[in-house]
């Protein structure tokens, strides 16, 4: 542990130093941002609907009448904008992004491309691991934000449609224990998430070795790596900023 | 030149090179020739940084090429043209945007970028591949765009890592006459790392033999050819034989 720690602070020091190599990343970052992010919005759109439905279903369950109803609207915000938008989005943005990272980069390993880069005089964490860690960064955020919002709003239609409350009683409870805090502690979250998550795709495909036996461990790796990353760094944040 | 002094390279308990000495003169084209598993890929990826022995040094025209940082490595690397086992080319992007690469980074304008990239596919004999993607391209072609990304950098060496490897005999022989082009039409310096003999007499000015981690035997054509070592002899003839008992004289015991 204290070698990957080591190996995972070096990358990240390397990533910080290809940061000004601007002329070799920026041209990729449009397009990473647009695979990790825009690409993935699907599934954390998919995740969050049904995750506001359940949590809406879930407080009724356990309020049974001894707490007032539109404390539904309070749990369901509260937890979706704190704890499972950013979470359950990272872990599942860890499947799909961090799993496409390590084999994109484990295959150009073991085939020797990465090599090429560097021969063709490209440092390779200016060409690859920059502008897939910036993309998600900025992305991961953009992608919980929209999760959030749609597991607020699956919460409410679930909520008026099978719980017998009405929109103005949701709405009293999404607004009761609001602070704008919720928001940004969620945001600063999973940019932290897709620092993690990239991160470690990156490390595990440049890691790689072995063919494609060496790419599909990698990439298994890469996608553990990122979801331990997620709920260490989720405890982290709640530690400092609550 | 490039300088191999006294190299040593090992990998677990695996011992690669060792004590590799070698010198490779300019303006011709020394072949290392050498049993699979030897160590000639691995020696020709010490010449450009993408490993560093551990032992030993290794200098391109006079630099000691593991003191050299990022921004040293990008000024050799581009001067040398690296033409990958299996062409390494960057599967996500056309044969042009594959020579493109290198290009863009030493600053052309697009001019001149394009005019290169049309010569170096003429030169490899693949006119009009640009737009074609590599998984398009057959084992051969993926070789000959290789060598046409390396040459469209006009670089002083270019090392050639089994060039025919895995190509049936008229493509090898095609790689072969490319490989001797380059070096007349545009005068590089090459090296070759090949267990390929035929390929090795056709483009080679010198072979050097790897064995057993260290250079067994360097010489012209000629003197490989009529070589008395056994060792050598018993490889270039294709001949199966036990080293185990040969004595160092290199009579069979």
């Amino acid at each position: 542990m204290p070698g990957l720690v080591t190996r995972v602070g070096r990358w990240g020091l390397e990533t910080g130093r290809a940061l000004s190599d601007v002329r070799t990343w920026a041209p990729h970052l449009i397009p990473q941002m647009r695979r990790l992010g825009v690409d993935s919005i699907p599934i954390a759109l998919f995740i969050a609907t049904f995750t506001g439905i359940v949590l809406s279903l879930l407080s009724k369950y356990i309020f049974t009448g001894a707490v007032p109803l539109y404390f539904v609207g309070a749990l369901v915000g509260k937890t979706i904008m704190m704890e499972l938008g950013p979470v359950l989005t990272g872990l599942a943005l860890a499947g799909r992004v961090g799993a496409n990272i390590a084999a994109e980069i484990g295959t150009m390993r073991v085939t020797e491309q990465v090599d090429a880069l560097e021969t063709l005089a490209y440092n390779p964490h200016s060409y690859l691991v920059t502008p897939r860690v910036l993309a998600a960064i900025l992305m991961f955020p953009v992608v919980t934000a929209l999760a959030v919002a749609l597991g607020v709003l699956a919460g409410w239609i679930t909520s008026i449609n099978l719980l017998d409350l009405s929109t103005l009683e949701f709405v009293k409870g999404l607004r009761l224990f609001y602070r704008f805090k919720d928001i940004w502690f969620g945001l600063v979250k999973s940019a932290s998430f897709g620092a993690a998550v990239a991160l470690a795709g990156c490390l595990m495909g440049l890691a790689t070795r072995g063919g494609a036996e060496g790419v599909g461990r990698n990439t298994t790796r890469a996608v553990v790596l990122g979801c331990e990353a997620i709920l260490v760094l989720d405890a982290f944040w709640a530690l400092v900023l609550l | 030149m490039i300088r191999f002094t006294d190299v040593y390279k090992s990998f677990g308990p695996k011992t690669v090179l060792a004590g590799f000495t070698l010198d490779i003169p300019d303006n011709e084209t020394t072949v290392i020739i050498g049993f699979s598993g030897s160590g000639k890929s691995v020696a020709l990826k010490h010449i450009v940084g993408l490993m560093q022995p551990d032992a030993g040094t290794v200098e391109v025209d006079g630099e000691l090429v593991a003191d050299l940082d990022r921004d040293g490595l990008d000024r050799l690397r581009g001067n040398v043209g690296y033409v990958f086992q299996f062409a390494a080319l960057f599967d996500s992007m056309t044969v042009a945007e594959n020579i493109r690469l290198g290009l863009r980074r030493r600053g052309l304008d697009e001019e001149t970028i394009q005019t290169r990239i049309r010569e170096s596919l003429a030169l490899v004999d693949l006119p009009g591949a640009e737009d074609r993607m590599p998984a398009e391209l057959s084992g051969g072609m993926r070789k000959r765009v290789g060598i046409a990304r390396a040459i469209a950098l006009r670089p002083h060496y270019i090392l050639y890592d089994e060039p025919t490897t895995g190509l049936d005999p008229v493509t090898s022989a095609v790689i072969d006459e490319l490989m001797v082009r380059a070096r007349q039409e545009l005068g590089v310096t090459g090296v070759v790392v090949t267990h390929d003999m035929r390929s090795a007499y056709t483009v080679g000015d010198r072979i050097a033999m790897l064995y057993q981690g260290r250079i067994r035997q360097v010489g012209t054509i000629d003197e490989i050819r009529h070589t008395d070592d056994p060792v050598v002899r018993n490889f270039i003839e294709g001949r199966p034989f036990d080293p185990e008992r040969l004595t160092t004289t290199g009579a069979t015991a």
